[in-house]
Order: structure tokens, then sequence, then C-alpha cells
């Protein structure tokens, strides 16, 4: 038996309309309200996906309603250059920060790991209410940056230096935009580290009498990691954004060197500064934040598999220890994204290295996934779709990094649709089914009521063939030498390669038409789903041990843990599983923690 | 359901491969001296990833098929010889090909970035700017002349700030819009931003190098085969970036010993 561990920080339950659903306390209700904000910055990114789609097959179409949105970027509905770059940039931004990281970290976190752990709330719920507001405040932020003269930035997601620094005579949005961006992202770092601060201390905490840190569900593990990760990453982009926004508006130089002639006009007022230094300080946030992004999933699809297999991981430890190295390793890979950037080219092979061996915490968790589907009796529903769908595109999305891993071979790759192909996959849209698959399985706990099967099948098939036809041949185009961030293509060379992008834009409107038949079913099944049991799914972990819908303070009484978090393929009084909570001895197949 | 899903995987892992097995799309040819290397550590990081794709994407396929066949209420199997031979494998043989990756993939990037330009190499310098190329090469004194970023004015066609009246190094400078090399002799490239981060990537002659604005950078590389190609910018500069090309002409050492005298003339 365990250590009885401090009990969160009390709060009572909520007495009117505004402290219950908007400046909630309840982590589940700020765990609600990041989704929330994460489903409208997706269909925000996806619309903006679908016009740059529609503009790189079509280049003169006009798109319906985009003139309303810019005048000026699309006269009569057809994208400018850029525009085309300004709509990149958002898309980007918004997919990356306000919805890989904020659904499978912050809204399925925040909801449920407190409740995996057996806690009434986090230790912090103040700063976790501010968490979430700041960073709401991060997206109207740079939402705002569309409706400031010149528009958004176009220097895309990653800013690089000094295009995103010196200002609006590098071009249309590099001004207002740029710096809207830049406070936005630094909203956003603040956020996430309370956030992170809250994750931590909860799971180090707040677990209840028995729950072990071997006993907590992988899914609890995966946050941690990625709050852990989170704490460092957020806190070196966060200065970087100060720093950016200080060449903006109070006359420094970190990014800007000096002798600069934009439009014959030398830039006399900046000198010194190291373009270089933006790329390290972004970079060193930003290969983590893959991992921010992707290791959630990676948790989240374990969780959802094992209920679905009835067994548990072949080696649960083997899986967590991969995925702490994968946390340790991210640090240590981000100069793989500059190899041909200009720093010292040693470098690139002290960056590849530890880049190639990340694909063996990698491999071990695909192999120990593949080794617990072999000889488990599986159950198909939409959860445990997405799930597999997941693991099918982390594997695809994961093998090209075998190409950006190594320098000589980035010579021909960098900068291509090999990039995209490899990083959506891996990160966007696996990490995506991940959400997906965390919503089929928690939506009943979350909102009481069950999302329609039959509508979640056609959603997966749709979103699984349509994300194949779109991002692989992303990777053709790649090896083709295909150059992203284009508005058009104009070189001889690219003629050819203009009916794959055709293709590839018919499968975006596809995949993206299913997206909003999932939209539909999750707000039908709001209101007019079936009425979900407390656990409906037949899973072990604490989540299912409590009512549905989940009381203000968690559980009636705080449970006491006896089991290891998957004790699946047992006979017990429940049938082919024991539940983290229940008392009942039975015979296990596996030794417990 | 899950039977067709696991169909699915491995009639969609197949179909991704197909085009690659037949190189339906492939890199432009090579027209390098050291292409090959990248090619060769290419073809090889295909073989490697092909295997690990197709192997464990149509594992995928059977388990999940297998799965969904089992009848209620089965006790699951372990996998044989359990966690330990997957852990095992995975150490070893990632582990191998990432030795095997890492440490014969040096040899291609070596060749670019450690290997000095030999001394007879023709320096030509590129200016980077939103969103043209401007080719420089030092005359008959063999010097370029010093730059001076105050002078740039493209009204006046002085692209890269050249004193021509004052520095006598200057003098003979000549300054191109497109580049022209004689084939089969190395060429020691001198890269300057005169504004943002750009970059020089020409797929056929296999190399790609960022311009640092404040940091000038060099490559070496030689074309083996007369032609005209492009050269493109891939670092994202800002509206014109799809826009910002040159060409590349790789000529007979005749071509271009008359083509400069052409050029020289024209300044």
């Amino acid at each position: 038996m365990h250590d009885v561990h401090a009990p969160a920080a009390h709060h009572g339950p909520p007495t009117t309309f505004i402290s219950k659903h908007v400046f909630s306390l309840d982590h589940k209700v700020i765990g609600k309200q990041y989704y929330a904000m994460a489903l409208v910055a997706a269909f925000i990114g996806m619309f903006l996906s679908w016009a740059m789609r529609i503009h790189l097959a079509w280049t003169n179409a006009a798109i319906p309603g985009l003139q309303i949105l810019s005048p000026n970027g699309a006269p009569g509905g057809v994208m400018t250059p850029e525009y085309y770059l300004q709509i990149l940039t958002m898309h980007g931004t918004m997919m990356v920060f306000f919805v890989l990281t904020t659904a499978p970290f912050a809204a399925f976190g925040n909801y449920f790991l407190p409740i995996q752990v057996g806690a009434e709330d986090m230790p912090f719920p103040h700063f976790n209410m501010m968490s979430f507001w700041v960073t709401f405040v991060a997206f109207l932020t740079l939402c705002a940056a569309f409706f400031v003269p010149q528009g958004p930035p176009l220097s895309g997601w990653t800013a690089y230096a000094p295009l995103s620094a010196i200002g609006p005579v590098a071009g249309p949005g590099e001004g207002t935009g740029q710096i809207l961006w830049a406070a936005s992202i630094g909203l956003f770092c603040i956020g996430q580290l309370l956030g992170s601060l809250n994750f931590i201390s909860t799971t180090l905490d707040l677990r209840a009498k028995g729950m072990s840190l071997m006993r907590l569900p992988l899914s609890a593990w995966a946050w941690f990691i990625t709050s852990c990760i989170g704490l460092t990453a957020f806190a070196v982009l966060l200065p970087g954004c100060i720093l950016l926004i200080l060449d903006h508006v109070a006359g420094t130089s970190f990014f800007i060197p000096g002798g600069l002639v934009l439009n014959d006009q030398l830039q006399s007022a900046h000198s010194g500064g190291s373009t270089l230094l933006w790329q390290h300080l972004f970079w060193f946030f930003g290969h983590p934040e893959v991992y921010i992004a992707i290791v959630p999933a990676m948790g989240i699809v374990s969780h959802v598999l094992i209920t679905n297999m009835r067994r548990p991981m072949l080696s649960h430890r083997a899986l967590l220890y991969s995925m702490i190295a994968i946390g340790f390793l991210s640090y240590v890979v981000y100069g793989h994204h500059m190899f041909v950037s200009g720093m010292n080219p040693f470098s690139a092979l002290v960056f590849s290295f530890p880049t190639l061996v990340i694909t063996i915490p990698a491999t071990i968790i695909t192999l120990i996934w593949l080794g617990s589907l072999y000889g488990s009796q599986l159950r198909i529903n939409s959860a445990s779709l997405f799930a597999l769908g997941f693991v099918s595109m982390f594997i695809s999305g994961g093998i090209s990094g075998f190409f950006l891993a190594q320098p000589s071979l980035d010579i021909l790759l960098h900068a291509t649709y090999f990039v995209v192909g490899h990083f959506h996959l891996v990160m966007g849209v696996a990490a995506m089914f991940g959400i997906y698959a965390g919503t089929y399985f928690w939506f009943p706990k979350m909102f009481g009521r069950m999302m329609n099967e039959t509508w979640g099948k056609v959603h997966f098939w749709m979103s699984f063939v349509g994300a194949y036809c779109i991002f692989m041949p992303f990777h053709y185009l790649g090896i083709a030498a295909n150059v992203r961030r284009y508005s058009a293509f104009v070189d001889d060379y690219l003629q050819p390669l203009i009916p794959v992008h055709k293709f590839i834009t018919i499968a975006a409107l596809f995949t993206g038409f299913a997206q909003m038949i999932f939209l539909f079913n999750f707000l039908h099944s709001l209101w007019f789903g079936e009425k979900a049991s407390d656990n409906p799914w037949e899973g072990t972990s604490l989540e299912w041990s409590t009512k549905t819908p989940v009381p203000w303070n968690n559980f009636d009484t705080i449970p006491v843990v006896y089991h290891d978090p998957y004790q699946y393929g047992v006979e017990s009084s429940t049938g082919d599983y024991v539940m983290q909570a229940s008392p009942e001895q039975v015979k296990t197949l596996h030794d417990e923690a | 359901m899950g039977r067709l899903f696991a169909v699915t995987i491995i009639v969609i892992a197949v179909a991704s491969a197909y085009p690659i097995i037949m190189h339906t799309w492939v890199a432009p040819q090579d027209i390098s001296t050291h292409g090959y290397l990248i090619d060769n550590q290419m073809a090889d990081t295909w073989i490697e990833a092909g295997v690990a794709f197709l192997s464990s994407q149509i594992l995928l396929g059977i388990f999940i098929w297998q799965g969904v066949s089992r009848p209620k209420g089965f006790k699951y199997g372990t996998f044989p010889g359990g966690a330990k031979v997957l852990v095992i494998a995975g150490f070893l043989l990632v582990g191998t090909e990432v030795l095997a990756l890492g440490v014969f993939g040096t040899k291609a990037w070596a060749e670019v970035y450690f290997k000095p330009p030999s001394a007879d190499a023709i320096p030509i310098q590129v200016q980077a700017g939103q969103f043209a190329f401007y080719f420089r090469y030092p005359g008959p004194d063999g010097k370029f002349g010093p730059l001076h970023p105050e002078l740039i004015n493209e009204g006046q066609q002085n692209y890269l700030g050249l004193d021509q009246t004052n520095d006598a190094a200057s003098k003979d400078d000549i300054v191109a819009a497109e580049m022209a090399i004689p084939v089969n002799h190395e060429i020691h490239l001198l890269m300057h931003s005169k504004d943002l981060g750009h970059s020089f990537y020409v797929p056929e002659l296999r190399v790609q190098q960022d311009f640092v604005p404040g940091l000038d950078l060099s490559l070496h590389f030689t074309a083996t085969k007369i032609g005209k190609y492009e050269i493109v910018c891939t670092q994202l500069c800002g509206l014109g970036h799809y826009n910002m090309k040159a060409y590349l002409e790789v000529m007979s050492q005749a071509d271009y010993d008359a083509w400069l005298k052409q050029e020289a003339a024209l300044q």
C-alpha cells in the first residue's frame, strides 16, 4: 500500500453561472474550455488550408467569401501571393499552438489527469484558470492579426528573422501583424507554463492512496512527461518572443544584423544582431513541441487501445521508458531543422546522430503496440479505429524522419514538400487521430452522452483514406524537389507536378468535409446522444469509477487504488477486467507493480 | 469492418510504396561530381525505410485482422518471446540502421562541407535579395571590390552597392542576373544576402544552402553536364518568394569565356 498524498487545494462548488462556466476553477470545465477553443481553432485552420490548397491547384480561382475576410488580400476572392503566405502563417500557428498543443495536452489533460490520479482538482486552481484565460487571450490576439491593416504576418509559423523582426519594410503584415503574432505566442507560452506546473504537481503530489507512479495510466504518464517538456521548451520561446517584439518596438537588434538594404534603403537603425539566434531559440522550443503534440496522443492512443484490446500492453514499462527517453532526446535534436541554415556544418553531424537515435524509442513504442495487438481480442469502434489509424500514421510519418535526420539527404529534401508530408503525418494527422480517439472514447464521460458510432465510423474512413491521399503525395512532390511555401509554381521543373497538387486539393476538400461530419456528430450528440453509463467501454482506470456526469469534486469519496491501471483479461465479478479502485482480488496474468 | 480496415491498411501501404518502387517521381537528374554520394545514400535509405514501412504496416494489418476475428472471451496470447524480443529487436535493427545511415551519410556531407575548394576553383559571388539573385565575377584582376550597402540602387542598376569609380578592384567586376559556369570546373560560390534570409537551391546540382544576413558563407561544386537549370529560393523571404529564381547555364569552357567577354562589354 502506498502513501496517502496531500489532497487538492479545495474550492467549493461553483455558485454562479460565471464561476461555473466562465471563470471556473474546476479542471473539468477548464479542460472543456480548452477543447472548445481547440475545436474553433482547428476549423479556422482547416478552412485556411482549404483556401491554400485551392489556390495552389487553381491559382486564379476565386474563393467565395475570402474577399470579405481581406478585400486587399483576396480582391474578388482571388488570393494575392502575399495573402497566401499570410494564410499559411496563420494556418501553421493556429494548428501547432492552438490545436495540437491544446487539445491532446491541455484539454484532455486538464479534464482527466486529476481524475486518473484520484484527485479532487489540481493543486493551483487559480493558476489553472489563468492558464486557460491567458491562452484564450493569446488566441484572440492571434485572430486580431486578421483584422489589422496589412493583415497577419507572412513569415510562416517559424517566423524566421530578420523577415519577422525588421518591420513593415519586409512585407505586408510584418508590422502590427507580426507583433500581434509574437505577443500571442508569448502569452501562449505563459499559459502553458502555468498549466505545466499544475500538471507536474498534480501527478507528483495529488495521487490517491495506492496510486503509485507505476499504477498511473499511460495517458497520465504522457501528460506528465509532456508537461516536463513544456516547462522547459515554452520557457525558451517566451523570451524569444519578447526579444522579437523589442526588435519591433524598442529599437533593439537582437535578430537583425547591420548593413541590410530593403527597398534600396539601408536599415541603419539596426546592427549587431544574429538571425541564427532566433532559429536556435525557436527550434529549441520547436522540436520538443513536436513531442508536446505527439506524446499525449501516444498516451491517449495506448489507453484507448488497451481498453479495446482487452489486455495490458506487452510491456507497460518499455513503453513508458521509451516515452521518457523521447522526452529527454527531444532537446538535443532540434538542430536537424537547421542543417543548411548556415550554422557550423560540424554541428549538423552532432544533431544528426541523436535525431537518428530517437527513432529507437519511437520504434520500441511502435513494436510494443504491434506486439500487444498480436493475440488480442480487438473491439472495433470509432475510438479504437482512430487509435489504430494513429499507429499507421505514426509509422508512415515517423519513417520519413529517417531521411530528414541525415544532413546529406537534407541538402535535397530540405524546404520541400517532403518535409511538409513528414511533419503533417507524424505531428499533425497522427496527433489529430489521437485527439479523435480521445474524443470518441471520453465524450461519454465529459458530456454524459454517447457519440453516434455510425457517423463516427464514416468520419474515420473518410479521414483515414483522405489523409493518406493528401500527405503521401506530398512526399512524392518533395522527392521531385517541389519547394514548399510557394504561392504558385512558376518554375519550369515544377510544371509536371501541378496535377499532383490538384489531386491533393481534391483529397483535402474531401477530408475536410469529413471533419464537418465530425462536428455535426459532436454537436448533435451533446444534446441528442444516447445517455452514457458510468463505464460504457468497460474501462479500468479511475475516470470510469466515478459517476457520469462527473461530480464537481470528481469523486463522492476519494478512491483507494488496489490495482495496476490495466487489469484486463482476468476473471472478476465485473467480467474480463477489474477496476483500479476495486478491492476485489483476482488472479492476474502479470505480476502487479 | 475490422477486417476491411486491416486490408485497407495493407492496400494503402503497398499503393504508397508503388510510386517509389516504380520511380514515378524522382529527383532531377544529378549533374554534380558529389551528387552520386547523396543519391546512393538516398537509395540506401529508401531500402531501409521501405522495408520498415511495409513490414510494420503489413504486420499492423495482419494483427488487426486476427484481433477482430477472435471470439469474445478469448484469453489474449503473448507475443513469442515477449516484450524483451521486441525491445532487443528495436535496439538492434534500428540501432544498426542508425549507425549505418549516420556513418555512411557523413561521407556525402563531408564532400560538400568539410573539403575545401581547390585552388583553381572559380570564385563567383552570389547576392540574394528580395526577390532576385545577382552574380558577380571578379574580372581579370581576380579580385572582388568591396560592397557598400548604402550605394545599392536598383534604379541605377547598382544591385550590389559597388563603387566602380573609386574602388580599383571593382572596376572590372562583372555583375549578371544569370549564372554561367564552365562544365567540369569547380566553382567556389561566395554567398551574400543584402536583406533577409534566402536560399540557393539547384536540385540538379545537389546543393542547397541558406543565405544568412550578416554572415557570408561559401559553397563549392562542380557541374558535369552542359545545360540550363533553375536556381530557386527555398527560404521564405516575402511576398515574391515563389518567383525568386535565376538560371544557371553550364557551358563549355569556350562558351563560358565568350560569355564572360560579352558580359564584361555590357558593364
